[in-house]
């Protein structure tokens, strides 16, 4: 089975204001189409830079980074964003749902980009929001729902194209606990029925959910243990 | 991204902001509207130029005394009714040649006055000029030899001294002299910014005694067809130079009247247009600054787009297609202000206006461009955007 994405040895160094500041310092990491991985570490230790680079909506400054079998390095924005649409699902601590915009419409838009006719997005949107328990609320918009059906929907439009890694950053941070929890709930039956799931937290309770843990610290990794 | 989907997403972002979309909208409104306008007024006013010139009767070619250069004193004429003997020898045919001498004068009859253009004709004048009788009849043949103080009224001048009389056979004087009115004229309204319907015709030879003088300040020729006019002119104009070998004498044809009226016109059209074509321009300029904020404010926005697959390209096109909506919009808005108010300026005020396809197409494909232009800019700075700095903007 080939993993869904290698980074081998990457590192990213920002230039900011001349002084350049090294976020990824040689950071290796496999992640297998089955894994259920959580990136712990405090703020600055440059689990959000690893999690932009998996997720493809950055490039490493060294190292080689492969995703869907696919090295990063020679592709342009266009073909980076193809990669995104193709093999990436994102969901965010802030959900960032289009605010004017009804649920089903929220969970479309990743396939708008894939050149779908309305018709077949809308049919697979609705199917999506069914999937994460939402059927009764294809209609609603963002303002008209709890912030976990919130997160849900934004669990539906990482899902809508089929990606092959679920990319979560902080996806509980915004939730009450058992809310939380059955935002995690969905998550692992995602991951049992065949999506990797990385999620980034610093809650020692998520992560320990998760199947392998990775500890970063000043732009390495400093321990991967599976649980 | 389907193009639909992007008019769709464009469309639905000028509906979340939509007193910010009518206000950008409203400067592209009024630099349209103006543009429509005034390039409608030009053109009335050219038209209406046009037909005026055309309307004092074709192939005309007017003789007057003097240089006609730009810088040249006006001259005082030398020529007599003996010069327009020998003209209408040249041209062949007595009828086809008026003279004027023209005066300012009180015109009086009982209590009442006008201020009129006495005009020292001919009999002939209508047959060179477009002139119709309203009544009574014109001038004749010994009406002019014996210099019969006789006069046709212009309409304006006939309404003013005798309002709804028949002034028929009634008398006036002009400059303190009596004269008795055989005729008036059908209104003609303004031409060239003259009066016309405050004209007074008499004998040419009365004009010229009441006057004190024996000359006349021009001729005006009717030519049998438009070949002949270059050549009557030259043989014209030489006569008279060897009649006053003295003085210089210059022939004008309508058409160049009309050559010079319409370039003036078409200049002063072009400046108008240039004006309000400015006021476009700033409109252009306050919907690249709304763009820029749009684009400022759904920074978070085009992250997303970003992140679930959009390309620069597709953000690019969201944002160009939002500028060219806003102005193509403005546009249809600005073309039919504009032609509401041509309508309403050649209806209510003495200024004509005309309305022509080519302006209407050319507003509406300079508001597009106008779009396209001060689109791309911001269109580019979003589709630039990198996704991760845009997603964390708050």
């Amino acid at each position: 089975m080939t993993a869904a994405i290698v980074a081998t040895d990457v590192s990213r160094t920002y230039d900011l204001d001349g002084v350049s500041v090294s976020a990824l310092r040689g950071v290796s990491l496999t992640i297998e189409p089955t894994d259920y991985v959580a990136i712990v570490g405090t703020s600055g230790s440059g689990k959000s830079t690893l999690m932009h680079l998996l997720g493809g909506l950055d490039r490493p400054t060294g190292g080689t980074l492969l995703i869907g079998g696919r090295d990063v390095s020679g592709l342009d924005p266009g073909e980076m964003a193809k990669l995104r649409n193709e093999t990436i699902g994102f969901v965010f601590q802030s959900f960032h749902l289009l605010a004017r915009t009804t649920a089903r419409d929220n969970v479309a838009l990743p396939l708008v980009y894939r050149g779908l006719g309305r018709r077949e997005r809308r049919r697979r949107a609705t199917e999506m929001l069914e999937r994460v328990g939402l059927a009764h609320r294809v209609d609603h918009r963002p303002n008209q729902m709890s912030g976990g059906e919130q997160q849900r929907v934004a669990i539906a439009r990482a899902l809508v194209t089929g990606p092959s890694v679920l990319l979560a950053d902080e996806p509980t941070g915004n939730l009450d606990s058992a809310t939380g929890q059955s935002v995690l709930a969905l998550l692992e039956s995602l991951n049992s029925e065949g999506v990797a799931v990385v999620l980034v937290t610093h809650d020692r309770e998520v992560a320990a959910r998760a199947h392998r843990q990775i500890v970063m610290r000043d732009g390495l990794i400093v321990s991967e243990a599976a649980v | 991204m389907r193009l639909a989907e992007a008019w769709r997403v464009a469309l639905d972002a000028l509906r979340a902001n939509r007193l910010r979309s009518v206000l950008t909208m409203l400067g592209v409104v009024i630099g349209v509207a103006a543009v429509v306008a005034l390039v409608g007024i030009g053109t009335g006013t050219k038209g209406q130029i046009e037909q005026q010139v055309e309307g004092l009767g074709s192939n005309l070619l007017l003789v007057v005394p003097g240089r006609l250069e730009a810088g040249s004193a006006p001259a005082a004429s030398t020529m007599t009714l003996d010069d327009v003997e020998a003209v209408a020898r040249v041209v062949g045919d007595r009828d086809r040649v008026a003279a004027t001498i023209a005066s300012g004068e009180t015109v009086r009859a009982g209590s009442r006055s006008a201020f009129g253009s006495m005009q020292g004709v001919l009999e002939n004048t209508p047959s060179v000029f477009v002139r119709r009788l309203d009544r009574g009849s014109y001038l004749t043949r010994t009406d002019v030899t014996t210099g019969r103080r006789v006069a046709v009224l212009g309409a304006g001048t006939a309404t003013t001294l005798f309002g709804d009389r028949d002034p028929i056979g009634r008398q006036i004087t002009i400059g303190g002299v009596r004269f008795r009115v055989i005729g008036t004229f059908e209104r003609l309204g303004q031409s060239l910014g003259v009066d016309r319907d405050s004209e007074v015709h008499v004998p040419v030879t009365a004009a010229q005694r009441l006057l004190g003088t024996d000359r006349i300040d021009g001729l005006a020729i009717r030519a049998p067809d438009r070949e002949r006019i270059d050549q009557l002119s030259t043989s014209v104009v030489d006569t008279l130079t060897e009649r006053h070998p003295d003085s210089d004498f210059s022939a004008v044809t309508q058409e160049q009247i009309l050559g010079v009226l319409g370039d003036i016109l078409g200049v002063l059209t072009g400046v108008l247009a240039a004006i309000a074509g400015i006021s476009l321009l700033v409109g252009g300029v306050g919907v690249s600054n709304i763009m820029l904020v749009s684009v400022r404010e759904r920074t978070k926005e085009i992250g997303l787009r970003k992140a679930v697959g959009a390309r620069p390209r597709d953000i690019g096109v969201q944002f160009l297609l939002e500028a060219v909506l806003l102005t193509t919009i403005g546009g249809i808005l600005g073309m039919a202000l504009g032609v509401t108010s041509a309508i309403l300026v050649d209806a209510f005020s003495p200024v004509p206006a005309a309305i022509t396809w080519w302006s209407l197409a050319l507003a509406f494909g300079v508001s597009a461009v106008v779009g396209i232009v001060f689109g791309v800019v911001p269109a580019q700075r979003a589709g630039r955007l990198d996704p991760v700095v845009a997603l964390r903007t708050e």
